[in-house]
């Protein structure tokens, strides 16, 4: 249990790539962070930094009260899950999770308490003298939660761990993650791609974009006010709706040939104008024409997809099994809409 | 599964035959009259035989030069197989560990795979030199006055050294390509469980090559066995005198050079019934060969 706290960490590659900017963030104890973000965006060399798996190439980490930055990996106090759960495939189950603590000098007794706690708790009592290619992928993924688990240190790290299951063991495993992380109390960092997850699982989210953090925020900050395009249109499925668009700073945006209301007084210029397809309502008449293209049908509701201005355009509608016509009026709340800047991207 | 099979027998047969000729034509044939005339005392100048029975079997039992080479042999190969792979073991974790020029360092390890055993063996024959070998001088530096062909522990050193030297590269390309399979993460999990990097070593790579290792090593019994003649017949010359000699080159040197033809014989089949045994034990290992997937 320890909180950690980064300075200006960054890491650039030999060749002059620079795939980690510098960054400066700290994580409070007990708190699960996930750095979510497209693939090569950098999340996974910065979980692996904190690892002592990639060097730091500027900037001071610590973990609790000590600078690791030159520390071993075995040294940190540190358990990883990887995404292809990297169990040793000639040692058994009992035996995997026994590793690291049997290198750290614990008694016999001690360690075989700590396995059994562990299985117990994951539920891999029946499997302890079992090999690993002799286990789903399912039962893979425990027991490298196991092996971590069982070291009891200040900090977890999990690198995509739950990428190589199938989806309704993805959410199962999500949840057990979660519920575990919270009852033990240890701090970690989870890194994935998967939106969902992060929104989710995370205390707070990083999302990572070309190796910069371009926003840290709790869930709910995220979706509410992303800080940028990149992150309105990364987190939320579907995607917010950004139209491109001119405003005159009077409460007056310009889209193509229509006028839409937005908050008075802010900005005047290019702007992306985003709102998320769950706060678009279809009205009677009198909104903002939308020629409407496929349907998508999510069951409890459904996706339109169509183009406003000749703009693509998406409205999460409620499924009421409703014809409807090629052409629908939509209500923009002005209070749903966001305004970010037309060329840089940032949040207005 | 549903296997195709063949209606009738020959077209199956004519498929094979090819294959069963050649088996036929250069290993049972040879190998039934090497069989056969291990029963036979030949007229050294091939103009008969009697058969004596068991008596070339006997005599070889009985014959303490056959018990000497045979016991020069075991230690031969012992050290051989264990030089070999042990330093293309080293040399293959040293070399995965390099990033850099990693190309031109593997390339320039496997060069001398390409050396056939005699060349090999007069490689040697120059390294090992009275008057000139560089080997042979450097020894001398250290007080070590090194006479190939003339003590016999010497001429046995520089046998050991060049059929090592020779098959470094192959074990070095099968241990380097098993210790690129290892997979990246589970040797960093290794990395954050333990942090001696020899003790990871024999923890976690070891086992995980242990697959590549003893099929290395059934290779190498067989190479350091048979595999070594030319590098034996060139560094003694073509005088096995008082040198010491492995059993292949006794077969060589007692049916070629002395006309035994039976008692060399004799000495292949039993050869034969090693090579049987080896081959046993390999299938038995290779069947058993442990996958970790």
């Amino acid at each position: 249990m320890a909180t950690v706290s980064v300075t200006n960490i960054s890491k650039t590659y030999p060749n002059g790539a620079q795939a980690v900017h510098p960054a400066s963030f700290s994580i409070a104890d007990g708190e699960l962070i996930v750095l979510v973000g497209p693939s090569g965006c950098g999340k996974s060399t910065l979980l692996r930094m904190v690892a002592g798996l990639e060097d730091i190439t500027e900037g001071e980490l610590r973990i609790g009260d000590r600078v690791v930055n030159e520390v071993e990996p075995a040294e940190r106090d540190i358990a990883m899950v990887f995404q292809n759960y990297a169990l040793y495939p000639h040692m058994t189950v009992a035996k995997n999770m026994a590793y690291g603590l049997k290198n750290r000098g614990t008694s016999k007794g001690d360690i075989d308490a700590k396995v059994r706690e562990a299985a117990e708790m994951l539920d891999l009592n029946a499997y302890l003298d079992r090999r690993p290619s002799q286990l789903s992928g399912g039962q893979r993924q425990r027991v490298a939660m196991g092996r971590a688990i069982v070291r009891d240190p200040a900090l977890f790290l999990f690198d995509e761990p739950l990428s190589n299951l199938d989806a309704k063991l993805r959410n199962q495993m999500r949840i057990e993650i979660r519920a575990l992380q919270r009852r033990l109390g240890t701090t970690a960092m989870y890194v994935t791609h998967d939106q969902v997850e992060a929104m989710t699982m995370a205390d707070r989210i990083f999302v990572l974009n070309a190796g910069r953090i371009e926003q840290i925020g709790t869930p709910s900050e995220i979706y509410r006010k992303p800080a940028s395009t990149f992150v309105a249109s990364f987190m939320g499925a579907p995607p917010m709706n950004l139209l491109t668009a001119t405003t005159d700073g009077s409460g007056n945006a310009q889209v193509g040939d229509l006028s839409i209301p937005v908050a008075a007084g802010s900005h005047a210029g290019a702007v992306h104008l985003g709102i998320r397809p769950e706060e678009v309502t279809v009205t009677a008449g009198g909104g903002v024409p939308f020629q409407l293209g496929l349907i998508e049908e999510l069951g409890a509701s459904r996706l339109l997809h169509g183009k406003i201005a000749g703009q693509d355009f998406t409205v999460n509608a409620p499924n009421d099994d409703a014809g409807l016509a090629d052409t629908l009026s939509l209500d923009l709340p002005t209070s749903s809409l966001h305004l970010f800047d037309g060329a840089t991207g940032q949040r207005l | 599964m549903k296997r195709a099979g063949f209606r009738t027998i020959s077209l199956p047969m004519l498929l094979l035959l090819p294959q069963l000729v050649i088996i036929g034509i250069f290993f049972y044939w040879p190998a039934g009259w090497a069989i056969q005339s291990s029963f036979y005392l030949q007229d050294p100048f091939g103009f008969g035989s009697t058969y004596v029975g068991a008596e070339n079997y006997t005599r070889l039992a009985g014959s303490s030069e056959y018990r000497k080479v045979a016991w020069f042999t075991l230690i031969y190969t012992a050290l051989v197989t264990f030089l070999s792979l042990g330093i293309a073991l080293l040399l293959a974790v040293k070399a995965d560990k390099v990033i850099r020029g990693a190309k031109t360092y593997r390339t320039l390890l496997m060069w001398v795979y390409a050396v056939a055993p005699p060349v090999a063996g007069f490689l040697g024959l120059m390294f090992f030199d009275q008057n000139v070998g560089p080997i042979t001088e450097f020894l001398a530096g250290l007080g070590w006055d090194f006479k190939l062909g003339v003590n016999s522990f010497d001429t046995a050193t520089a046998m050991v050294m060049v059929a090592v030297w020779k098959q470094i590269p192959v074990n070095f390309i099968f241990f380097l390509s098993g210790l690129q399979s290892i997979p990246r993460s589970v040797r960093e999990a290794a990395m954050i469980d333990n942090k001696s990097g020899t003790q990871r070593f024999w923890d976690i790579t070891f086992p995980l090559l242990a697959p590549t290792a003893f099929f290395l090593l059934i290779i190498n019994i067989t190479y350091a066995l048979f595999d070594t003649f030319g590098v034996v017949d060139t560094l003694i010359k073509g005088e096995p005198g008082n040198n010491p000699i492995t059993l292949v080159y006794m077969v060589f040197r007692d049916g070629f050079r002395g006309g035994d033809l039976g008692g060399s014989s004799a000495q292949s089949v039993v050869l034969m019934v090693l090579v049987l045994i080896l081959t046993i034990f390999q299938f038995r290992l290779l069947e058993r060969r442990i996958h970790y997937t």
